[in-house]
């Protein structure tokens, strides 16, 4: 079915559309390829988030976060890994805190 | 649940075979176009790339690739007050998310406190009495990256909201068919989308049953007339007029009736707001109860007016801009230009209904030259009129400020 007449079997009326009307709609499968950025964090110290964090989430949203407090860098280091379960190596935080302090600031 | 009609962006083992090689990543460096959106976010980073890569969406702010995490472009919201879908917002919280749904093979299942478990089919739902409405979908982290001191988060401007026309079924009618036990205390939704981790927490949200019974509560299967983009839910998503869009289920394969209250992270822990008038409290303050977000407050905008924009003095100026109520219609938009002493009413665009953005208009006169700013208020049809001081909570939810648009007049 055309896209056209969808749009016209939506737009013919008020709801609830009569049952000819609503036999006009068709849902057809879709399928979509998401892109790759392949952004990596930089820099000395680096590493240990490359190995840590890409697992779960691409580096973009670490990196538009503002300056903050190593104490909160290390609030949501931790939510990571006690809420969301993150595969995170425990002796690793405290080199992810630095790196996310020394980088993104301080607060 | 069989599930055999969805494939997935990534599996978990590729997910977690990530881990490691992140370094062969770094040499290739990105190669898209760096078209740069600016955020006016106090104490920055403000700079964001413009992403025109994504499926069925146009130019985006990206505010993370995966799982995609989308913002509309507020120009966007100038053109009209339906968001088109290719510029309407993007938010995933797992990236295990959809990216294929056999539409002939989909099943949404009705279960738990019911007498009838069901499984329905794309065409058992479309040969339900159809709906349709008007209704803002906003994250509840809208412009979080405004609020001071800052907070973590997807660091958005105002772009985390989009006004959609949904089509679908009333969430009651599918209950109906299922037939809700006595006892039943709320319905909870699950979608496609999966925790990276096996442990981790499924994205599930939940409403209390009168809520879910209130015959404003949709399935939708369309969005402004057509089938949703994968990435904003097709083929489902609940539609949850007035209240955050937190509730707006994504890609929904599974509706559970409970007959105890939801204690899953996501409506326990997550999506909480202090229970205080406009959900405000002070950063440190203790002993603060959290409940779950819920409705929506009233916002307002200018859209033809960029910050910073000179208007010319003693001639008149059109202002416009959109507005909606919250979780209920808007009932007036005020324009300021003196910093809220003197306030002139806006005219008020076509009523598309009560949870729809809604366009207004002034005609702005400014005889002395200089800096001005610009202020909007919306007050809904409850009397509830936005505040004129901004809101602090650790998560940044429910911003609802009156806003500010700092103009020179020359």
């Amino acid at each position: 079915m055309s896209r056209t007449i969808f749009l016209l079997a939506l737009l013919t009326g008020l709801a609830p559309l009569a049952a000819q009307a609503q036999s006009q709609l068709v849902l057809k499968s879709d399928k979509i390829d998401l892109p790759d950025r392949g952004v990596t964090f930089a820099g000395p110290g680096s590493d240990v988030l490359n190995n840590n964090c890409l697992a779960c989430h691409s580096a973009g949203m670490v990196l538009n976060q503002p300056a903050m407090a190593a104490a909160s860098w290390k609030a949501e280091a931790e939510k990571m890994t006690h809420v969301y379960k993150a595969p995170v190596d425990e002796k690793d935080v405290p080199a992810i805190v630095d790196y996310l302090t020394r980088t993104k600031g301080a607060g | 649940m069989k599930t055999d009609y969805v494939r997935r962006a990534i599996t978990r083992r590729q997910l977690l075979g990530h881990a490691g090689m992140a370094g062969a990543a770094l040499a290739a460096g990105p190669v898209w176009a760096q078209a740069i959106a600016k955020l006016p976010l106090p104490g920055g980073p403000q700079e964001r790339p413009i992403a025109t890569d994504f499926p069925h969406k146009g130019a985006m702010i990206l505010q993370r690739s995966r799982p995609p995490l989308l913002e509309t472009p507020f120009e966007v919201f100038d053109q009209g007050v339906f968001t088109p879908n290719d510029r309407f917002y993007v938010r995933w919280h797992w990236a295990v998310i959809p990216t294929e749904v056999d539409a002939d093979k989909f099943r949404l299942a009705v279960r738990g406190h019911v007498n009838q478990v069901q499984s329905l089919s794309l065409k058992d739902i479309l040969a339900m009495p159809r709906v349709e409405m008007a209704a803002v979908n906003q994250c509840s982290g809208n412009s979080r990256g405004f609020f001071q001191p800052r907070v973590a988060g997807g660091e958005w401007a105002h772009g985390a909201m989009g006004n959609a026309k949904w089509t679908g079924v009333r969430l009651k009618d599918v209950l109906d068919r299922a037939g809700v036990k006595d006892g039943a205390v709320q319905v909870r939704f699950n979608g496609l989308d999966e925790p990276v981790v096996p442990d981790g927490p499924d994205f599930k949200k939940s409403l209390q049953i009168d809520h879910a019974r209130d015959g404003e509560v949709m399935i939708a299967y369309a969005m402004n007339g057509e089938q949703l983009p994968l990435l904003n839910g097709f083929p489902l998503r609940l539609v949850v007029p007035g209240w955050y869009a937190t509730y707006w289920v994504k890609a929904i394969n599974d509706i559970e009736v409970l007959d105890q209250p939801d204690d899953n992270f996501w409506m326990k822990t997550a999506y909480t707001i202090p229970d205080t008038p406009h959900a405000d409290m002070k950063p440190g303050q203790t002993g603060i109860n959290m409940v779950p977000i819920n409705k929506m407050v009233p916002r307002s905008f200018v859209t033809n007016i960029k910050p910073g924009q000179t208007i010319q003095a003693g001639a008149p100026t059109l202002i416009r801009g959109i507005a909606f109520g919250g979780d209920t219609g808007v009932a007036r938009v005020d324009l300021s230009s003196d910093g809220g002493k003197n306030w002139q009413v806006a005219t008020l665009g076509k009523d598309e209904g009560k949870f729809s953005f809604r366009q207004w208009q002034s005609d702005l006169t400014l005889p002395v030259k200089g800096d001005a700013t610009l202020t909007v208020r919306c007050t809904n049809a409850n009397g509830i009129a936005q505040p004129d001081q901004p809101n602090w909570n650790p998560s940044g939810f429910m911003r609802n400020v009156i806003e500010a648009t700092p103009i020179v007049v020359a």
